[in-house]
């Protein structure tokens, strides 16, 4: 039985796929690895080894990028899970117009990205955007959100938050509807009270839909380019350049061997944060 | 028994299948030879040439936004009224984008016939001898000017022609405001620095800074280089050999000096990190802004946007420390040049020879005037020039003018933009600046496969 079932499709049936999978994707991607350790100017190159590596670590512009896109990544990450879950929870309470409330918190997610940085980009600006003139009117003198080195990866950030935080809402939903509710109806029996519901049912049993927000928000800030190239270009300076931005301003300057090299640590880099955390999680997930 | 027939039908399936792929891929690179077998017979045979004198040739041409002008356009509408060539205008974006995509269209074959890209340091970085026609043996190559063929040329051969005319990095400045606060031209920088303070203590802008757009940021050290050049004359050639770096002569130095004291002492704008090219322009026109290093291309929008302003603006050198060495910073116009793959190449050449003509040259000028003088030899400013432009007149009569160092080195590092933005943000003081642009350079060098250790 079991062997025929196995039979059932000929292996002639991965011919299609295979191909196109080797031609483009196991192809392109062995050759990003052997151009990662050349010099290479699209028709020449030679081979240096792991100069161009090096080169990532050294350069300040370019080692910018590690501590960058760490910070980008968790802080957009922490935004999401943390406002996404306190979202989730107030949208499946008892509340009217519930369905209208969860469209609204979800329409961010539905723009393009784009058109989200130009936009905040103007809300942003420090003498005529909307925020500051808001924050104006009630006496506040506004920072120079995206102008401002120190502060202008978390105004990016910031919007990114905004943006993502409608598709975490919508996952801890689907998480938390499906918790069963005799769990709420023996907590109740036993006298316990909204508190101890978030904190011993909500939050353990919708532990697998925090493990997709997690990991979903992590691997996105990791590799984040649209968003910070439409607000900063990566600038004032270097001072929001993500290792996506830089990947593609050493592309577009005509270093193609060290933009790959950067391509490359760029893989490594969410294959090693990426990972453990997946493997972490999953560990710890209860079954309902 | 039917377990075969099904195992073949499924190999037969899969088999099409990739059949059908390759047919895909196949076809679309036969239609490439089939059009290029056209143009050949197009360009070699002339009796279809001369047949074609009365049809119209296509060409396509790929150039950036800002170089669309109204000039550009009669001139394209004239040449196909005059010889028959109409051009398909493609736009792309200007900046490192814009670079990228010249970049990727040509090291992938998919060139326009003709594009247009920076002379000087920029064009030799796309190694125009494997992309680019020969342009030496043109009767029309004689007409330009020999400091424009220098920056257009690699191994001895010419390579492109010019856009339009030259322009200078300096300061614009107002000159309504001027005459207000009775200020005078500065011929040092600390009188600058002086008229600076006047004006910031007027409730002016002294300085104004448009980092929303990054390139911009780069004037004061950009323009700096005719100071640069006449005391330590040998720069250009020993920072091309990698000998001479910013950080190790003073005198280069001085230009992100520069930047770091227009912060250090406020005189920018309140938003100059995030304003742009376009505001600034605005606030210069309006008087709100006194000062602006930039190259006088802005004068062209601001004579679309201000008609009745334009002349209100005024151009000076960027002052040195010493009042005797005073003169402009030139930068050369951009160069068209024809695809070495184009199947028109004889077809682009006429276009060239009609783009530099003089009858083109003064359709041009009556749509866009200039905004510095012309490149090609005999070809002088009209006198209903800006008054910018005519600001510059006797420092070129005198030879007080210098080309930038982008043309007259190979080199210019691709970070520089960043960097001014991080000096004139208060991120990098001068030293650093100068030390990380020295790498960022020894990097573009070996890029460029310049032998440099």
């Amino acid at each position: 039985m079991n062997s025929s079932t196995r039979n059932m499709y000929p292996l002639a049936f991965l011919i299609p796929a295979a191909l196109v999978y080797c031609t483009f994707f196991l192809f392109p991607t062995s050759m990003a690895f052997f151009y990662s350790m050349t010099w290479w100017t699209l028709d020449d190159w030679e081979f240096i080894w792991f100069e161009n590596f090096i080169q990532f670590f050294q350069e300040p512009s370019l080692r910018i990028g590690f501590r960058n896109t760490l910070i980008y990544a968790f802080t957009t990450m922490g935004g999401k899970v943390v406002l996404g879950l306190i979202l989730a929870v107030f949208l499946c309470s008892k509340i009217r117009n519930k369905d209208f409330l969860r469209s609204i918190v979800f329409f961010p997610a539905l723009l393009s990205t784009i058109a989200v940085g130009f936009t905040f980009s103007a809300m942003m600006h420090p003498t005529n955007g909307v925020i500051n003139k808001t924050l104006a009117l009630v006496g506040i003198d506004g920072p120079n959100w995206l102008g401002d080195a120190k502060i202008a990866l978390l105004s990016v950030a910031m919007t990114d938050i905004w943006k993502g935080v409608g598709i975490a809402t919508v996952i801890f939903i689907a998480g938390i509807m499906a918790i069963p509710t005799h769990y709420y109806e023996a907590l109740k029996i036993d006298g316990g009270n909204a508190i101890q519901s978030f904190f011993h049912i909500t939050l353990p049993l919708s532990r697998p839909a925090l493990n997709t927000v997690v990991i979903l928000a992590l691997i996105g800030g990791l590799r984040t380019f649209d968003l910070v190239w439409a607000m900063t270009g990566g600038g004032p300076g270097f001072s929001t350049d993500l290792l996506a931005s830089i990947v593609y301003k050493q592309y577009a300057s005509g270093f193609f061997g060290l933009a790959t090299a950067g391509n490359v640590l760029l893989f490594l880099f969410v294959g090693l944060i990426a990972f453990p955390i997946f493997k972490l999680l999953n560990r710890k997930e209860v079954d309902l | 028994m039917r377990h075969y027939k099904f195992y073949y039908f499924s190999l037969l399936a899969s088999l099409l299948f990739c059949a059908l792929l390759l047919v895909g891929c196949n076809s679309s690179s036969e239609e490439e030879t089939t059009s290029n077998g056209e143009g050949d017979t197009d360009n070699n045979s002339t009796d279809t040439e001369e047949a074609a004198e009365d049809e119209i040739t296509e060409i396509t041409l790929l150039m950036g936004e800002a170089d669309d002008t109204e000039g550009f356009r009669a001139v394209m509408n004239a040449m196909e009224e005059d010889i028959g060539i109409k051009t398909k205008i493609e736009l792309r974006p200007g900046g490192p984008e814009g670079e990228n995509i010249v970049k990727t269209r040509l090291a992938t074959g998919e060139m326009s016939d003709i594009m247009l890209f920076n002379s000087g340091s920029l064009l030799m970085a796309l190694n125009p001898e494997k992309y680019f026609v020969d342009l030496s043996d043109e009767p029309f190559v004689d007409r330009m000017m020999d400091s424009y063929k220098e920056v257009v040329s690699s191994n001895g051969k010419v390579f492109g022609i010019p856009e339009g005319s030259s322009q200078v990095g300096g300061w614009l400045y107002n000159k309504r405001v001027y005459e207000e606060l009775g200020l005078e031209v500065p011929k040092t920088w600390d009188e600058l620095m002086e008229n600076n303070e006047k004006i910031k203590e007027a409730g002016k802008v002294a300085v104004i800074g448009t980092y929303g757009e990054t390139w911009t940021s780069q004037l004061p050290i950009l323009a700096d280089y005719y100071n640069v050049q006449a005391e330590v004359s040998n720069f250009a050639e020993e920072y091309t050999a990698g000998t001479a770096k910013f950080a190790n002569t003073p005198q280069a130095q001085r230009g992100f000096e520069r930047i770091q004291e227009i912060h250090d002492r406020g005189f920018m704008n309140e938003d100059y990190t995030v304003a742009t090219y376009d505001q600034g322009r605005k606030m210069l026109a309006e008087g709100t802004g006194v000062h602006y290093p930039m190259l006088t291309q802005a004068l062209q929008n601001i004579n679309d946007n201000y008609p009745e302003l334009v002349d209100d603006i005024g151009v000076f050198p960027q002052p040195s420390d010493d009042p005797d060495v005073n003169g402009h910073t030139v930068w050369m116009p951009n160069a068209y040049l024809i695809n070495k793959e184009s199947d028109k190449i004889e077809a682009a050449k006429k276009w060239m020879e009609y783009f530099i003509s003089d009858k083109a040259i003064e359709l041009y000028e009556s749509k866009s005037k200039s905004i510095g003088p012309y490149v090609i030899e005999g070809v002088e400013l009209p006198e209903d020039s800006y008054t910018a432009v005519k600001d510059l007149v006797p420092y070129f009569e005198s030879g007080n003018v210098a080309p930038a160092l982008e043309f007259v080195s190979p080199i210019k590092g691709p970070n520089l933009p960043q960097i001014c933005t991080s000096v004139g943000s208060g991120q990098l003081i001068a030293e650093e600046a100068a030390e990380m642009y020295d790498d960022d350079v020894e990097k573009q060098a070996k890029q460029l496969g310049l032998d440099w250790d």
